[in-house]
């Protein structure tokens, strides 16, 4: 019989891997990646560059002398419109952070009654909640409209607000994870000695299940931030950063460029910030059927 | 303490009251949902909001579908008129619904796997490096509408950044208008779409396959696996099936949704509708003519799209590796 020899990576015996594979990999990663990063890359530079670089043809893949200056004019030129670029950004960190705060209180609340109070019921409940993960909020566009009318919502802040508390993806995940992380003996225990649900909800599971809801709150507040204008709103001073923006790049390259790298680098930082708090959370997001 | 309190302690907890009587089916519900409240009270805001925003609505777009209704109005019923109509004489429909399909079946899939083996290619490198590549692959779906980029890249005249270098290389004579052009829209779309289409599902494979058990790829190795190829189909896939559930529904629900990205790279219509999605149709009938009843009938459409690709899904994946 014939041995295999044996690899050994990271101190660690490699079974299974040839290093053709390995090279194809690479390789696949590689131009993958390439076309991943490009798009955002091509982004910033344009961001950077000053005009003459910019209406250079062929464009250059990289900047010669960088420049601020877009981003100067982005929040001083388009300052000194009607309504200025920092309303619009003042908006949407608003309706992001009140949108966001609502979801965590609601949905943290919600997720630890489903995973540990065991009432009648509660199945039910959670097997809505997995199905709602599967639609889109275009199906739901309608009767929330009617509802908004009704309300008497239309071109206020609460229509980009209120219904994200409603989202179920957060809830979903922070569930999941309290299953997988807290054992049913910690929380009886804690019963026991006379402690309230409330109390095992703030005092005992929130901490335990940081990764949760640092997930929740993140992977909320990127939703909110990335949504596009809503289309009832029609006050400009109630508008948001990203509805500015497409207007901005009709007038100036450089400075829509400018304001989407703004858009864009607050969720990322935010993303990398917590990666590993996300990517724990994931681990228990199966679905079992 | 007093006899009585004694006693009391150690009667079970459950039913104090009932001690004696038999225990029916309704009530043993009764005394468990008196002894949970504090969990009632506790989903119940939530709650409110979930069924104002999403059930309520899903409900009143099945009844109003079978209307006609302007919101002056009280709705009028016509039955299947509306769907009859959608399928038989609205051609735009058809558009619609075929375009919806064609994003759906290219990009749903193909992110899903992307999202796969992206996450199982860098499984087994450092994790500071897996970390960057990670963020590589993630930041363009959170990166809000850093896709316009594409508008600039593929812009449609000579300071455009692939028009630019096909004039220089002699490969066209003069720019071509990417995004107003039949023959470039909807690929270019699907790309942009993929692009954007990693997000969570591939975040949930990389946690998943770090949890998978790496005593099974000994075991596997020494019952005569031979590459890594056989260890995912045989080892990897199966132990994943419960992350690679969730991972479809969230490709699947994307797949479905890129009306914003046709609006914003190709403008609303796009020339001759030939990026025209269900998303658009419902829009148009709510926004623009204010006919909800026929808008519900299209949203009611997309609902039962979206189950059905969503279970059928999930049944083909929950035989994965059996």
């Amino acid at each position: 019989m014939a041995t295999k020899r044996l690899r050994i990576r990271n101190h660690r015996v490699v079974l299974n891997r040839s290093k053709g594979g390995d090279l194809g990999i690479t390789i696949f990663l590689l131009i993958l990646g390439v076309f991943m990063f490009i798009p955002l890359w091509y982004l910033i530079i344009t961001a950077l560059k000053p005009l003459g670089e910019r209406n250079m043809t062929p464009p250059l893949l990289y900047v010669i002398k960088p420049t601020m200056q877009n981003f100067i004019d982005l929040f001083t030129n388009m300052n000194s419109t009607w309504v200025p670029i920092t309303r619009y950004l003042f908006n949407t960190v608003i309706i992001s952070v009140a949108a966001t705060f609502g979801c965590l209180v609601l949905g943290s609340l919600t997720a630890y009654a489903l995973s540990k109070i065991k009432f009648p019921g509660r199945v039910a409940i959670f097997t809505m909640i997995r199905y709602s993960l599967m639609i889109s909020s275009t199906i739901t566009a309608i009767t929330n409209f009617f509802i908004f009318v009704w309300l008497g919502w239309l071109n206020t802040y609460w229509i980009s607000i209120v219904p994200v508390w409603a989202s179920t993806l957060g809830l979903y995940l922070m569930k999941q994870f309290i299953d997988s992380s807290v054992s049913d003996e910690m929380i009886e225990a804690a019963r026991i000695d006379g402690a309230s649900e409330l109390r095992i909800y703030w005092q005992i599971v929130m901490p335990l299940v940081k990764p949760a809801w640092l997930t929740l709150l993140v992977t909320t507040f990127q939703n909110v931030w990335n949504s596009g204008a809503s289309s009832y709103v029609w006050s400009e001073q109630l508008k948001t950063f990203n509805s500015a923006i497409s207007t901005i790049s009709t007038v100036s390259v450089g400075a829509g460029s400018a304001g989407s790298v703004v858009m864009m680098s607050v969720p990322i930082i935010f993303f990398i910030v917590n990666q590993a708090k996300i990517v724990e959370t994931m681990g228990s997001s199966g679905m079992k059927d | 303490m007093t006899n009585a309190a004694a006693q009391k302690d150690v009667a079970p907890q459950n039913e104090p009251q009932h001690i004696g009587k038999p225990m029916t089916k309704g009530r043993y519900l009764r005394t468990q949902m008196k002894r949970t409240w504090p969990g009632y009270v506790m989903i119940t805001p939530f709650l409110i909001m979930f069924i104002a925003f999403t059930v309520v609505p899903v409900v009143l777009s099945i009844i109003l579908s079978f209307t006609s209704f302007n919101m002056l109005e009280f709705p009028e019923f016509k039955g299947l008129e509306n769907y009859v109509q959608l399928f038989l004489a609205d051609d735009l429909f058809i558009t619609a619904f075929s375009n919806t399909m064609l994003f759906a079946v290219t990009t749903g899939p193909a992110s899903f796997i992307l999202a796969f083996i992206v996450a199982w290619f860098i499984n087994e490198l450092s994790p500071r490096v897996r970390a960057f590549i990670t963020i590589i692959f993630y930041a363009p779906s959170i990166s809000a509408t850093a896709y316009t980029v594409f508008g600039v890249f593929f812009q449609g005249d000579i300071y455009g950044y692939v028009n630019g270098w096909l004039l220089k290389m002699g490969m066209i004579n003069e720019p071509i208008v990417f995004f107003k052009n039949t023959k470039y829209i909807v690929p270019l779309c699907i790309v942009v779409a993929l692009w954007t289409s990693l997000g969570t599902s591939f975040l949930s494979n990389i946690a998943g396959l770090q949890g998978v058990d790496r005593s099974l790829y000994e075991a596997g190795a020494i019952d005569g696996i031979k590459n890594r190829w056989q260890e995912a189909w045989y080892i990897t896939l199966p132990q994943m099936r419960p992350i690679l559930l969730f991972g479809a529904v969230m490709s699947i629900t994307r797949a479905f949704g890129f009306g914003a990205i046709v609006n914003v790279l190709c403008g609303n219509p796009s020339t001759d509708y030939v990026a025209w999605t269900l998303e658009h149709h419902l829009q148009e009938y709510m926004s623009v003519r204010f006919e909800y009843g026929y808008a519900s009938a299209i949203s009611v459409v997309l609902f039962f799209l979206m189950m059905a690709a969503n279970l059928l899904v999930q049944k083909f994946l929950s035989k994965v590796g059996e």
